[in-house]
């Protein structure tokens, strides 16, 4: 049984359809990676998958369970978590709360729920910044406390939206460990990203969307050398 | 040492009636109590989670029609309207919520401002009930000195307070303030932001209609154009949070004071009586502008304006 | 149907449709503001109040008709809109604030400043501006002899009524051929994407805003000859507007135009058919209603619904 499922998935906007029969399944402990050009679809298939929008045909399986129509917060109970392209955390709040808030979905008790926050700031190299304000962090730093937020719900699986977008070399090579050290404790993850190299690197599959129509799925090999994928891209230089 | 200036503050309001300051001061102290209630209900609500309401007087008034009913139609003494009104403004909260919630912001303020407006006009009109314009008054007053009044009120404050400042610092607070950031990625790291916007709007409707129950008993008559009003209950509320702190403990206190203090003052100059909507329009102007997070909120700010002024 | 009957519903009917159209513009003024600004104006019913005393003072002192006080009350109240988005308005976007919805609290405060202004200046006694063809009249008896019913149409409410639609589509011609116009529903429409081809966003807001109060302005003026004036009635002219601008969609032009007419007739309807003092209690129910059931305005139930994302 695969760990997500989406079958024939399509979502329509008044007459636009920004998606259109998507299907493709991932299996436990796989990091599958999202790409196309910019309007493809990718955020909206999240949307979906995380049941902000309903689908408006086609079925989203979770563990086998049916989650497409569930609402976000069921969701995100049920083990999906996710991350939003523009990150806003709680401004006011420090680090730790931030974190100490998600928390509280699987450990309702305060000690307990600041125990594991505490865990998953280290988890993200964020512990020294535990109790600054959130407002005054850096761009990376405020991607890492957003992952850190997704995973103090304990997720089974986590969609990651351009948790690479901005940001600079070393704080590539950072959020690329803390990848590789999600994937190590089982989480499967789904990102969103446009950083070709990053996506190389980590992924184990892509799936390529291209005018909300996925055109091809593959290794990232396989993905390179597709010729229908190359010439979605056409004119879009490569992200060194 | 500032840990207890909560307590410190309770204890100094505690002796005040013995001090022997004269009736009115103490009503305007009894106003400035009830005030902090109906400020901290609301800050629970607009200041913490993010929902700006602009009806409250539908809750405040829910309570005081609670008590006055119970007196008038059931020959009761009105002081029950105080534990009474916890249900009847939860049940107007879970109403006026299912409504109201599932709109987001500006259509929020404007819908809970409808709703305050719609009771206040059904007030006026179920005459069998609520004797409409004429107002519910109370012949038998309890105490002539307001001494015990002080204390009930003080009682209730002190209540709320605690509530508040426990609620704030568990897991509900967490989940307020998640979802006045940023409610979409509260909800999507799974909290269920219906359940707990209506479960703010409850409590915040609960501690206004105490003070609404409170008030019934207190000044003897209600009638539907006080205690529904829109500029000099609802729009009050708001004001007090907004001056005195938002989002903070002691904010609404701060603000309560000020602002009875300044209507007081406002009322007793002889030209400029009339224009304390004005006045207060003007107010809440300059502090939405310069000091929007409120005394308290914006302390730092102040402190720089006023404080760094004077040293070198 | 009995001829009295039709004769009641038409001239109902009737009615409904010249209230409406001057409701229109009220709502064209706030669907403006708000599709341009994003800006939530509790203060719009306070500036028709602003208009309307403009028309009533000039009446009163110069003895100059309130229909040609539209050309004095809305350059007056653009200039009005205009500072209140640079000097109030804008700051308060700029501002951080624990509470996002600080900029309708501040048009609350903008409200209740003018509206008491208004009381502390004029009183709150009702005024009128009594114009001489006040109760003139058309029958429709007068044109055709040998009609089955009669109808009557009041010349003041005609009057407002065409000048309304003068107003419209001088607003329309605006908006859709000259450069100015564009520009505003560019940024409407698109902020980001108007700012990269040059459109000075700032400005455009300001001028917007003070476009919106002038319409509003000018709607005041026309509502004086048959209306009457006390300085608290912008409230339910504010209730009004977003009625409006609910039913017609946020920030369509063409939505405020069928949403102030639903209104209009609504309104007209209730008032013949139920009793006159309830038109509040409607405009309330129907608010509520549209908010919870219509998001998108009347028109999304006929149109697709425009691409988000």
């Amino acid at each position: 049984m695969a760990m997500l499922e989406v079958r024939g998935v399509s979502r329509f906007f008044g007459g636009l359809a920004a998606l259109t029969d998507v299907s493709f399944r991932l299996e436990q402990g796989e990091i599958l990676a999202v790409i196309g050009p910019n309007g493809a679809g990718k955020t909206t298939l999240f949307n979906v998958i995380n049941g902000f929008y309903p689908a408006s045909k086609g079925e989203v399986f979770f563990k086998g369970k049916r989650i497409s129509g569930l609402k976000p917060h069921k969701v995100c109970q049920l083990g999906i978590a996710r991350t939003f392209q523009v990150v806003k955390p709680l401004q006011r709040m420090t680090v730790l709360d931030n974190v100490v808030a998600s928390a509280f979905l699987k450990t309702p008790k305060r000690d307990q729920a600041e125990g594991l926050a505490l865990e998953m700031l280290k988890f993200t190299n964020l512990y020294e910044d535990r109790d600054l304000i959130s407002k005054g962090l850096p761009l990376g730093k405020r991607k890492r406390l957003e992952i850190a937020r997704a995973l103090a719900t304990q997720p089974e699986m986590i969609l990651l939206d351009e948790s690479f977008a901005g940001l600079n070399p070393t704080e590539l090579n950072e959020s690329i460990e803390i990848i590789k050290k999600i994937k190590e404790k089982g989480i499967t993850i789904m990102i969103i990203e446009h950083h070709m190299k990053v996506i190389m690197a980590i992924s184990d599959r892509i799936v390529v969307l291209n005018y909300g129509e996925k055109i091809a799925e593959g290794t990232p090999e396989e993905t390179r050398n597709n010729k229908l994928v190359v010439e979605a891209y056409l004119g879009v230089a490569q992200s060194a | 040492m500032k840990k207890y200036l909560p307590l410190a503050l309770l204890v100094l309001l505690a002796l005040l009636p013995l001090t022997g300051i004269g009736t009115y001061w103490l009503h305007i102290f009894i106003l400035v109590i009830m005030w902090s209630v109906i400020g901290m209900a609301w800050n629970l609500l607009g200041g913490y989670c993010g929902q700006v309401s602009f009806g409250h007087a539908a809750f405040f008034g829910l309570g005081a029609y609670t008590a006055g009913i119970l007196y008038q139609k059931l020959g009761v003494s009105a002081w029950w309207g105080i534990p009474l009104s916890v249900v009847v403004a939860s049940a107007g909260a879970l109403i006026i919520g299912f409504i109201c919630l599932r709109l987001r912001g500006p259509f929020f303020a404007l819908a809970t401002l409808s709703m305050g407006v719609i009771l206040r006009v059904t007030a006026e009109n179920l005459n069998w009930l609520t004797s409409g314009d004429l107002g519910i008054m109370i012949r038998e007053r309890t105490w002539v000195d307001k001494t015990w009044y002080f204390y009930i009120i003080l009682l209730i404050a002190a209540a709320t307070y605690l509530s508040i400042r426990m609620i704030v610092k568990s897991k509900l607070g967490y989940y307020f303030v998640a979802i006045r950031e940023d409610q979409d990625a509260a909800e999507s790291l799974g909290i269920n932001t219906t359940l707990y916007k209506t479960i703010a709007l409850c409590m915040s409707a609960v501690f206004t209609g105490l003070a609404g129950a409170f008030y019934t008993s207190y000044m003897g008559y209600i009638d539907p154009k006080v205690v529904f009003a829109l500029h000099d209950i609802s729009i009050v509320a708001i004001m007090v949070v907004m001056v005195g702190g938002v989002a903070t403990f002691g904010g609404p206190i701060v603000g309560a004071f000020i602002m009875v203090m300044l209507a007081e003052v406002i009322r007793s100059i002889p030209k400029l009586g009339a224009a304390h909507h004005t006045l207060f329009g003007i107010l809440l102007i300059v502090i939405i502008i310069y000091v929007p997070n409120g005394i308290v909120g914006d302390l730092p700010k102040l402190k720089k304006i006023f404080g760094a002024g004077g040293r070198t | 149907m009995t001829s009295v009957q039709l004769e009641v519903l038409l001239q109902t009917l009737i009615a409904g449709l010249l209230l409406g159209g001057l409701y229109a513009l009220i709502g064209i003024g706030m669907t403006l503001i708000m599709g341009v600004m994003k800006i939530i104006n509790l203060a719009h019913g306070e500036l028709m109040m602003v208009g309307m005393y403009i028309a009533y003072v000039l009446f009163s002192y110069f003895q100059i008709d309130p229909y040609l006080s539209v050309l004095i009350a809305a350059p007056a109240l653009f200039l009005l809109g205009m500072a209140l988005q640079k000097y109030l308005i804008n700051p308060v976007l700029r501002v951080e604030a624990i509470i996002p919805e600080n900029q309708v609290i501040l048009t609350v405060a903008i409200g209740m400043v003018l509206a008491t202004l208004a009381t502390i200046i004029f009183t709150s006694d009702y005024r009128s501006t009594p114009v001489e063809y006040a109760s003139k009249t058309w029958y429709l008896s007068d044109l055709w002899k040998a009609s089955p019913i009669e109808l009557s149409l009041s010349f003041t409410w005609t009057v407002s009524f065409c000048m309304a639609l003068i107003i419209t589509g001088a607003l329309w011609f605006f908006l859709t051929k000259t450069d100015l116009g564009k520009s505003i529903r560019a940024t409407a429409q698109d902020r980001e994407a108007a700012l990269l081809m040059g459109v000075n966003v700032g400005r455009m807001r300001v001028i917007t805003f003070g476009l919106g109060s002038a319409i509003v302005g000018a709607a005041g003026c026309l509502f004086m000859p048959i209306y009457y004036l006390y300085p608290d009635l912008g409230g339910q002219f504010t209730l009004i507007a977003f009625v409006i601008t609910i039913l017609g969609g946020l920030g369509s032009t063409v939505g405020a135009i069928v949403g102030g007419l639903v209104l209009g007739v609504f309104e007209s309807l209730t008032a013949t058919y139920i009793g006159m003092g309830w038109a509040p209690v409607g405009r309330f129910v129907i608010f509520v209603a549209a908010l919870i059931f219509i998001p998108g305005g009347i028109l999304s139930l006929f149109e697709r619904k425009r691409f988000g994302k």
